[in-house]
């Protein structure tokens, strides 16, 4: 069917984002808000908008009867879910689809399969695609565990098979931690989840956060090539760029074509990104999970490759074949995307709600900002802390460093303390400058260097 | 008999306990020390402690568990 209406059920800059991208395909857009976002940019732009509940995401947000009976009520054909909140949550894909509509992404049962991080990895496994060291599957007992630790050795990682985003993750430095932390590890993760079951990966200590972007229309899968998010605070991206610049041709060649093997395993239909973990000295990589969602870093892609992947992901849901071939899809350039929190770097990243007093946004040839943002807006403090997205294109990665920095500077946000000066401080790195970062890199960076950088009196930008 | 009022220092979701299946930081009627923790907010995914901030008796909660609140909003009051 062609799509004619949707409905967007998420908030911030990724509603803008969608909204916009159904208004340049012709699409009605109704916007989903809690009562605490009845004045966010999304639902200004929308076609509509429906209230759906108080400020806490679990009565709004994630509360998947509230959306469905908002999507039935506008009599929208599909659901765009964005990322975060309902997106990789087979049951509410499941109830769009049996209420008539379209969900904007895979089936239910696809997004079950690749979001238990166990079964993933046995799909991964059977496509050829290498994975992390670790256990065969859940592990029912500490002896299990103690079993693989002692092949695989240490650190080793204790995952809940049920988590994802950095979430329901524990180190073990050696057979006693992990002894400690197994048990409680299970319970956390019964707690969080609902499902207590665990999974062991060793860690693999320097490291790159690498990451393929696919599409798929059911039959056919393509890659968009790969992103870079080796910079990171607390397990989240902070910085992400397009292509991994040092990555070797070889290397990329076969990264790409494993996450497109993983993806035609399951017959997949729409975006998805695969992760994983890249050894620079032993050129290894190894599959880390599925994410069946749009990413926040979506726009790096978009920029080296021309592709509106919001876009396609709404042609693929109406049933269309996908609008590119693998061979028409070529790289071009280099493209770095700046998280801009509404945090304080200077005071331990303290979330910074407030109100906008002032909004100047760079402009000019290979710069975007995807924002939610307008002048008088008052950022709520119930959501995350991102509230911009400053994407810079060049024609090398150099060049793209030099626009990055103008545009940063030429990035005002005022009222509210932001992330701009720690990305003006990165941007100005010499070992950032030369890619000489792993997954590591930022937490100690962010010690040393940025610590000492930031004076009590720093402006915010 | 004064009142003390005891004010939410950020934006955000109050809580009266540390987590869901814990007893609540204090009960209604509690005596209070300036360094109690008396609640959390819960701002932009990170959590941060409420200290009382003042020495006092039987307080009174003004704001439910899981209510949203204004920065400066009075959560709690409590005899000196």
């Amino acid at each position: 069917m062609t799509i004619r209406s949707i409905l967007v059920a998420n908030r911030g800059e990724i509603a803008v984002r969608i909204i916009r991208a159904a208004k340049a395909l012709g699409i009605r857009t109704v916007q989903v808000h809690s009562a605490a976002d009845a004045d966010m940019l999304a639902v200004r732009l929308a076609d509509a908008a429906v209230d759906i509940g108080s400020p806490a995401p679990r009565k709004s947000y994630l509360n998947i009867e509230a959306v469905v009976n908002a999507a039935k009520a506008a009599g929208v054909d599909a659901v765009h879910p964005g990322y975060g909140f309902l997106s990789e949550n087979a049951d509410f894909a499941d109830a769009i689809e049996a209420a008539g509509m379209v969900f904007i992404g895979p089936k239910g049962e696809a997004i079950r399969l690749l979001g238990d991080k166990v079964a993933a990895r046995a799909v991964a496994e059977k496509a050829g695609v290498p994975t992390v060291p670790g256990s065969d599957g859940r592990l029912a007992t500490i002896e299990e565990a103690r079993a693989v630790a002692e092949r695989t050795g240490f650190p080793i990682m204790i995952k809940a098979a049920a988590g994802g985003g950095g979430r329901g993750i524990r180190v073990a430095a050696d057979l006693a931690d992990l002894e400690r932390h197994f048990p409680q590890a299970s319970a956390e993760a019964l707690a969080a989840f609902g499902d207590g079951g665990l999974y062991l990966e060793k860690v693999i200590t320097r490291a790159r956060h690498v990451e393929v972007q696919i599409l798929g229309d059911g039959e056919n899968v393509v890659h968009c090539f790969e992103r870079e998010c080796s910079l990171q605070r607390r397990r989240q991206k902070v910085w992400e760029e397009a292509p991994s610049f040092l990555l070797p041709a070889e290397v990329r060649a076969r990264l790409c074509e494993s996450a497109v093997a993983l993806a035609r395993a399951v017959g997949y239909r729409g975006a998805g990104t695969v992760e994983y973990l890249y050894d620079e000295t032993t050129r290894e990589f190894y599959f880390i999970e599925v994410n069946t969602r749009i990413q926040v870093e979506h726009p790096v892609t978009e920029m080296v490759t021309g592709i509106d992947l919001v876009a396609e992901m709404i042609r693929i849901a109406g049933g269309a074949p996908l609008s590119v071939r693998q061979e028409d899809i070529r790289l071009d350039g280099h493209a770095i995307e700046c998280r801009i929190n509404a945090e304080d770097p200077e005071r331990g990243f303290m979330p910074a709600p407030g109100t906008v007093s002032g909004l100047t946004v760079p402009e000019g040839e290979g710069i975007r900002f995807d924002t939610m943002l307008y002048e008088g807006y008052t950022i709520p403090p119930f959501y995350d802390s991102l509230i911009g997205k400053l994407i810079v294109h060049g024609e090398t990665r150099a060049t793209c460093l030099e626009r990055l920095k103008e545009a940063l500077q030429g990035l005002a946000i005022e009222g509210v303390a932001t992330t701009v000066p720690l990305h003006l401080a990165l941007a100005g790195d010499g070992n950032v400058a030369r890619g000489a970062f792993d997954t590591r890199f930022l937490e100690q960076w962010l010690e040393t260097e940025f610590a000492g950088k930031a004076g009590p009196t720093a402006e915010v930008a | 008999m004064s009142k003390i009022e005891i004010r939410s220092p950020l934006p955000g979701t109050f809580y009266r306990a540390s987590a869901p299946d814990v007893p609540p930081f204090k009960a209604d009627g509690d005596s209070v020390a300036s360094g109690d923790a008396i609640g959390l907010i819960e701002v932009m995914k990170t959590f941060q402690e409420v200290p009382a901030g003042v020495d006092g008796k039987n307080i009174t909660f003004l704001v439910d568990n899981e209510e949203p609140v204004m920065a400066g909003q009075v959560i709690a009051e409590v005899e000196a």
